[in-house]
């Protein structure tokens, strides 16, 4: 499962109304996205299989699909409508099981962590939950995998654990799993030609309830953003050369509790 | 029935109770004051029939347990199983768990199942004149912050460790623990393997942290600003690219996509303080910056700000603090002497 998401290091925010100017950054695929398509990459050159990605978006998250298959993926599935628009992640993963679930038997589903924008990590759970299948969030590593099951490490809580899941199942994976590939050149012009499958809400009808798509499936609301206010400090600025400078700091250290001279 | 009172998800992890779960019970406790309701807690585990008691002091009215060998380690699945049947009868108007790792793969598991909303990560929680939970939250990787809304009952938030303040026990407090029925699953489809120690700092613990960030030149350098942190008897942090480039362990790094530290004194060396940075450490005590460009945006967090290279101010600093390290022992060598 892969997202489009805004350009965070370039896109630029409204300071007085928190608003994001979406014409400020182009779209691209959410990173930990493109981790968890190398993780389905390693097993397919190891195993064999077929790689769908699949993506729900405005027409223009196609850029991302193409990406995708360059970098490896065998079928590409983009579901836009009018009708999936303004999900929160109740109805954006009720929206992908269906898919998922229209598209057919499968054995592991592999989503990010979270995504830049709505950051929420919730996708990937609540699809394994609309699924009935177990999973893993927050995957580290990928230790191995055969037919029949994949062994993950993840770090919860004090431990870091190992887990054995067994297919059908989905995980979430962090920045730590892998470094994704880049797509040769011959691949980006043989994805420029491939074929996107777009599919709307009707395409779903057989599998899903429509009024739990989009704004009408949402039962959160983002009523009003706004940009986060630094506490504000008492400020003391202190320039001068490097020994005073050190001096004062010293004194400061000590003032505050953090530094002992006596006693070691 | 209507839904009402608050819920809040007990943590434990080898029967030791998550701390944020102590947040989130002084907070639930506040919400349920103003509201009139009442506080539960859910506690899930095997042999943690004990720990009860202690959510009931920090403020829970009834705290429902859960008590198997099935629910020894966490599995999300069996978790989820047996708090949606609960939530169902029980009805809170909202449910609390901690924005943990544990909370946030076990939370959407239980939104989905119940087809309610879910807010993620909160740092706030406030309630409207019709008592609807207000969801604070960051979004955009923390350059914005969002107010949320939810339609559908239990509303169900997940909420950061460290930002709110923990419940004072209160061990006169009296309360109910009521043992429930436990659905065992036999095969959940995920097996733990094995459980290795984690990797061992907590930056969220420490009293004094250094941090560096892109000022330090070379790896070769860090010993230096660890040989400061390790001189306060503190702790060394960093800012995300030197995590980036290999140089300092994930572990390490503060900020929005690391550790939220909340140490007594905080000292950023060759810092800019981007907002991801101060989303991590802003609430610390006090800030120290050392930054060799006045218009660095640390120094609008700071309490002491100092404008310099830390080339030549941490070493300074470094031997001042030997240095009059030794002469004290010696001083005090000199006076049992005689
Ligand atoms: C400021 C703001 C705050 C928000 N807060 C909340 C909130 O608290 N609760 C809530 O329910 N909704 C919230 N939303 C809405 C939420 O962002 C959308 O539902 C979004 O479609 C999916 O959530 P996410 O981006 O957080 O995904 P995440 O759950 O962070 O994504 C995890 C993974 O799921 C997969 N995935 C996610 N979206 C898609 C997709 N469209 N297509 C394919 N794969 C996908 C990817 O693999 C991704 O890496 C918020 C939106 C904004 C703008
Ligand atoms: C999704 C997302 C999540 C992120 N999460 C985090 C996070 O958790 N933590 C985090 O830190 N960042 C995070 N970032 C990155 C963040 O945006 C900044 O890029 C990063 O914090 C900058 O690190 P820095 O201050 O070390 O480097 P820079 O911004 O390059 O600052 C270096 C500073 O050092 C000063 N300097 C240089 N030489 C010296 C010298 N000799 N003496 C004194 N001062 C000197 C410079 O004046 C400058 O201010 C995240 C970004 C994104 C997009």
């Amino acid at each position: 499962m892969v997202k489009q998401v805004p350009d965070i290091e370039r896109v630029r925010f409204d300071v007085e109304t928190g608003r994001l100017d979406r014409s400020s950054a182009e779209g691209i695929t959410n990173p930990f996205d493109l981790n968890a398509l190398e993780v389905g990459v390693q097993i397919k050159e190891r195993l064999g299989g077929r790689i769908t990605a699949i993506s729900m978006g405005p027409p223009k998250a196609e850029s991302t699909l193409r990406d995708c298959l360059a970098r490896g993926a065998d079928r590409a599935v983009l579901l836009t409508d009018r009708r999936f628009a303004g999900a929160d992640t109740l109805a954006t993963s009720y929206t992908l099981a269906c898919a998922i679930q229209e598209l057919g038997d499968f054995d592991l589903v592999i989503c990010g962590e979270k995504t830049l924008d709505g950051d929420t990590a919730q996708v990937g759970p609540e699809v394994a939950e609309f699924l009935g299948i177990p999973h893993v969030a927050y995957v580290e590593e990928v230790r191995a995998f055969d037919r029949e099951r994949i062994i993950v490490g993840s770090d919860v809580g004090r431990f870091h654990y190992v887990y054995e899941l067994r297919y059908p199942c989905l995980i979430t994976v962090t920045k730590d799993v892998n470094v994704p590939r880049l797509p040769t050149l011959r691949d980006k012009i043989r994805a420029r030609r491939a074929q996107i499958e777009v599919w709307d809400a009707e395409r779903l009808s057989d599998v899903a309830e429509l009024n739990r798509f989009g704004l009408k499936g949402s039962p959160t609301t983002v009523v009003k953003v706004f940009t986060p206010i630094s506490s504000r400090r008492r400020g003391v600025i202190l320039e001068g050369d490097a020994g005073e400078i050190a001096d004062r700091l010293f004194d400061i250290l000590k003032e505050v509790g953090a530094l002992r001279i006596e006693g070691e | 029935m209507e839904y009402k009172g608050v819920m809040v998800f007990a943590e434990q992890e080898e029967s030791v109770i998550h701390p944020v779960t102590f947040e989130l019970l002084g907070k639930g406790r506040e919400l349920a004051d103003r509201l009139g309701v009442e506080l539960t807690s859910v506690l899930l585990g095997d042999g943690v029939g004990d720990k009860a008691t202690i959510l009931i002091h920090h403020g829970a009215d009834k705290v429902y347990l859960f008590e198997d060998q099935s629910l020894k380690e966490f599995d999300p699945l069996r978790y989820k199983e047996n708090i949606v049947p609960l939530l169902r009868d029980v009805k809170p108007e909202a449910f609390l768990i901690g924005a943990t790792r544990v909370g946030r793969t076990l939370a959407p598991r239980i939104a989905a199942a119940l087809r309610t909303g879910l807010t993620a990560d909160c740092t706030d929680l406030d309630l409207d004149e019709e008592g609807n939970l207000i969801q604070i939250r960051p979004a955009f990787s923390g350059n914005i912050m969002a107010r949320i809304r939810t339609r559908t009952r239990p509303q169900i938030a997940t909420v950061r460790y460290k930002v709110m303040k923990p419940a004072e026990p209160n061990p006169e407090r009296r309360g109910e623990v009521i043992k429930r029925d436990v659905k065992v699953i036999e095969d959940s489809g995920l097996r733990i393997l094995k459980k290795e120690p984690g990797k061992g700092v907590d930056l969220t613990e420490a009293e004094v942290i250094v941090s560096c960030g892109r000022g330090v030149k070379s790896r070769e350098d860090l010993v230096i600003f660890k040989e400061l942190a390790a001189l306060l008897g503190g702790v060394f942090g960093s800012s995300r690219p030197l995590v980036d480039c290999g140089w300092v362990e994930r572990e390490h790094q503060v900020g929005f996509s690391g550790n939220i530290v909340k140490p007594k004194v905080y000292i950023a060396c060759g810092i800019s303080g981007s907002p991801q940075h101060l989303f991590g450490m802003r609430d610390s005590d006090i800030i120290i910056a050392i930054n060799k460009d006045p218009s660095a945006p640390i120094f609008s967090v700071a309490d002491y700000g100092f404008v310099g290279d830390i080339y030549e101010i941490v070493p300074i600093l470094i031997k001042k603090i030997k240095e009059q390290r030794r002469t004290a022992k010696n001083l005090k060598f000199l006076q049992h002497g005689t």
